[in-house]
């Protein structure tokens, strides 16, 4: 059984003229332990299904009006406020993108730190207190004892990020889930962070699931990959599949569409034309269609379903079964 | 170097910037020296890229080329003269050659003039048209170089998209058909679908209208993909340069060896037998930059004379130089591991 299982989750936002379907029937599940990343571009809804699991959606304007997310075994949308506060930093821990705004800028480290051990385990405050130098210590904070005293504005990005990853790790939660973690630091930094997540998810056999728009950061640490397009899952694999045989359209112009580090100067680029589609407002059929190189007349009649190929490689194509040959025919519209 | 004039050299450029001091009756104020003692050319038509990181004084560098940042030592050549002895009058003759295009499409155009206007704005102060109807014909025609629809020329820039946004910054920028343009992280505020139709704009428009760009970014992957040469900064100093192709294989200083570790390349495979350099510490306050060479206390080969001295740079190869004194013995260490 897998730790986590989102089954067709339908999450929307509602407003006086528009109904905006940011996530409109997302299936996946995260193995126990593994890595999985949720890949796309902004708007896609990768957030909005990640925030769904922590039912951390604003309601109004925003409601789960379907689904279930299914986690241990229990299904979360069905427990009450009580029991879900008691899962959120227990069992499932998140960490943001934003390292300057995620932490409460006039409470110490040491106070944010700590308040979730003392409310969720139940331990004294001096307990939590020396957990706390551990974990700061553990993620790489220089002289933990002095710096636990200290406010946010004290640190770095880098190390405002540190700290919450040492807050997501207070309650030895089974899943992370990290949304853009490092977007907004540096390069350097951004390969501390991301290794040091990966060494304390293997060490504490945690379940990490990365929500992120970088394919180059999904191909260094997911075991599978599952990549979002306006509110849905159009294709799915681990990662050497992804990347060694997309069979969706999209994933190709996505992967076709990146300069890379190891490609010499001049190496084409092949941009996906055009733009995401306005979430309220999608286009008839697929949603990629308007922007698809290989669109055929179907294609902008019916919502082709995601079809299993093999090893839980999945794309949501009509040409899933012939893309290669389609691809190498080089039509084109 | 190449032996043609070049279009534009800059010489032992410094900038500092004076920082409110530690208070009122205080008086002796501190200076960030936000770029130090750089030095470079570029060709016509040719692209050098700059990379480093948040506070390496990329963007400072770039600013202060086109005089937007006064700086405060050095030279800056174009077409072998001074553009920093130039008086008001003829610097805006001059800035007709050298445009910029900024890093954020939102805040870079004003949003209360249409986007025919933004472009048309240079054409005007400039006096490059004679009448009404030139003017409009010409910004129609930008409009199309730049794939955006003349239709769309009295539009206001919140009825466009990012990307639409950065071709009408380009689009601006080109009207005054300069020879040399600053891109100031053209593409970083872009998403991933529509930053490769905005890298192959500026390619087709450099091969249309042999343009040389200063390319500024902190993603080493898109200056890769765009650059002839590429400059590698931190804090303040380039502290390596040389052809793309050379820097990607021969990386010579272990910063510019840790920054490209660090970036992740779009395939598993090759991930998977990467070697991978991770630096320990963050790049420290430009207020209080360590001494001799400022890479030091992150360096995993420094010694002894590392926090002494200066290292300049120094050819370590063909078109190819790198200011660290353990240079040759990194490249001996690394055949080695």
């Amino acid at each position: 059984m897998p730790l986590l299982e989102v089954k067709n989750l339908k999450t929307h936002f509602f407003s006086d003229d528009a109904i905006t379907k940011a996530v409109d029937g997302v299936s996946y599940n995260v193995e126990a332990g593994e890595t999985v990343a949720l890949v796309g571009e902004s708007g896609c809804g990768k957030s909005v299904s990640s925030l769904s699991v922590m039912q951390l959606i604003p309601q109004p304007p925003g409601k789960i009006v379907d689904g279930e997310i299914i986690f241990g075994g229990q299904n979360l949308l069905e427990l009450d406020r009580e029991a879900m506060r008691r899962k959120r930093g227990r069992e499932i821990a998140m960490i943001f993108q934003e390292p300057m705004t995620s932490l409460n800028p006039v409470i110490s480290i040491e106070t944010q730190l700590t308040e979730a051990m003392t409310l969720q385990l139940g331990i004294t405050p001096k307990e939590a207190h020396t957990r706390a130098v551990e974990l700061l210590d553990r993620v790489g904070i220089p002289e933990p004892d002095v710096r636990i005293k200290q406010y946010p504005h004290v640190f770095s990005g880098g190390m405002r990020q540190r700290v919450m990853v040492a807050m997501a790790l207070s309650c030895e939660p089974k899943l992370i889930i990290a949304d853009e973690p490092t977007t907004a630091l540096d390069v350097t930094i951004q390969a501390q962070i991301l290794d040091l997540m990966q060494d304390l998810a293997k060490e504490r056999d945690m379940a990490l699931l990365i929500i992120t728009h970088n394919l180059g950061v999904v191909a260094r640490y997911a075991d599978r990959i599952n990549i979002m397009y306006a509110g849905r899952i159009i294709e799915r694999g681990t990662c050497k599949d992804i990347f060694a045989d997309p069979r969706h359209p999209y994933t190709l112009g996505l992967l076709e569409s990146i300069p890379r580090l190891d490609q010499p100067k001049g190496s084409k680029l092949i941009p996906i034309q055009g733009q995401p589609p306005n979430l309220s407002d999608l286009p008839p059929g697929c949603s990629f269609q308007p922007r698809c190189r290989f669109a055929q007349d179907k294609c902008s009649v019916e919502y082709p379903d995601i079809t299993d190929l093999r090893n839980n490689h999945s794309s949501a194509c009509w040409e899933v079964n012939n893309f290669k040959a389609i691809v190498e025919s080089g039509v084109s519209k | 170097m190449t032996s043609a004039t070049p279009l534009l050299e800059v010489r032992n450029l410094s900038k500092e910037f004076p920082v409110g001091s530690g208070g009122f009756w205080s008086r002796n104020s501190q200076t960030i020296k936000a770029v130090q003692d750089v030095s470079f050319s570029i060709q016509p038509g040719e692209t050098l890229g700059l990379v480093g990181e948040s506070g390496s004084g990329k963007t400072t560098l770039g600013r202060s080329i086109i005089r937007l940042h006064e700086p405060t030592s050095g030279q800056i050549l174009l077409d072998g003269k001074n553009v920093l002895d130039l008086k008001r009058s003829e610097l805006q003759r001059v800035r007709r050659r050298m445009q910029i295009i900024f890093q954020d499409p939102y805040s870079s155009l004003d949003p209360r003039l249409s986007a025919g206007n933004i472009v048309g704005e240079g054409l005007l102060i400039h006096n490059l048209t004679s009448s009404k109807s030139e003017y409009r014909e010409r910004v129609a025609e930008l409009f199309e170089l730049v794939g955006l629809n003349p239709i769309m020329m009295n539009r206001f820039p919140h009825e466009f998209s990012g990307g639409q946004r950065q071709r009408i910054g380009i689009a601006r920028a080109l009207a005054v058909e300069p020879e040399f343009i600053v891109c100031d992280e053209p593409v970083s505020a872009l998403d991933v679908s529509i930053q490769a139709q905005i890298i192959n704009l500026l390619e087709e428009l450099q091969e249309q209208l042999n343009l040389a760009y200063l390319f500024v970014a902190h993603d080493l992957s898109v200056v890769r993909h765009i650059s002839d040469r590429i400059a590698v900064m931190y804090l303040g100093r380039v502290v390596e340069i040389a052809e793309g192709d050379e820097l990607y294989k021969n990386p010579t200083h272990p910063y510019t060896r840790a920054l490209m570790s660090g970036i992740p390349i779009p395939d598993p495979v090759i991930e998977e037998t990467r070697d991978r350099m991770v630096l320990t510490g963050e790049i420290p306050s430009p207020l209080n930059p360590p001494s001799g060479c400022v890479f030091n206390p992150r360096c995993p080969i420094a010694d002894d004379r590392c926090p002494k001295i200066v290292p300049e740079l120094r050819a370590v190869g063909d078109d190819h130089f790198a200011a660290c004194i353990n240079a040759d013995g990194y490249g001996a260490v690394s055949a080695n591991s």
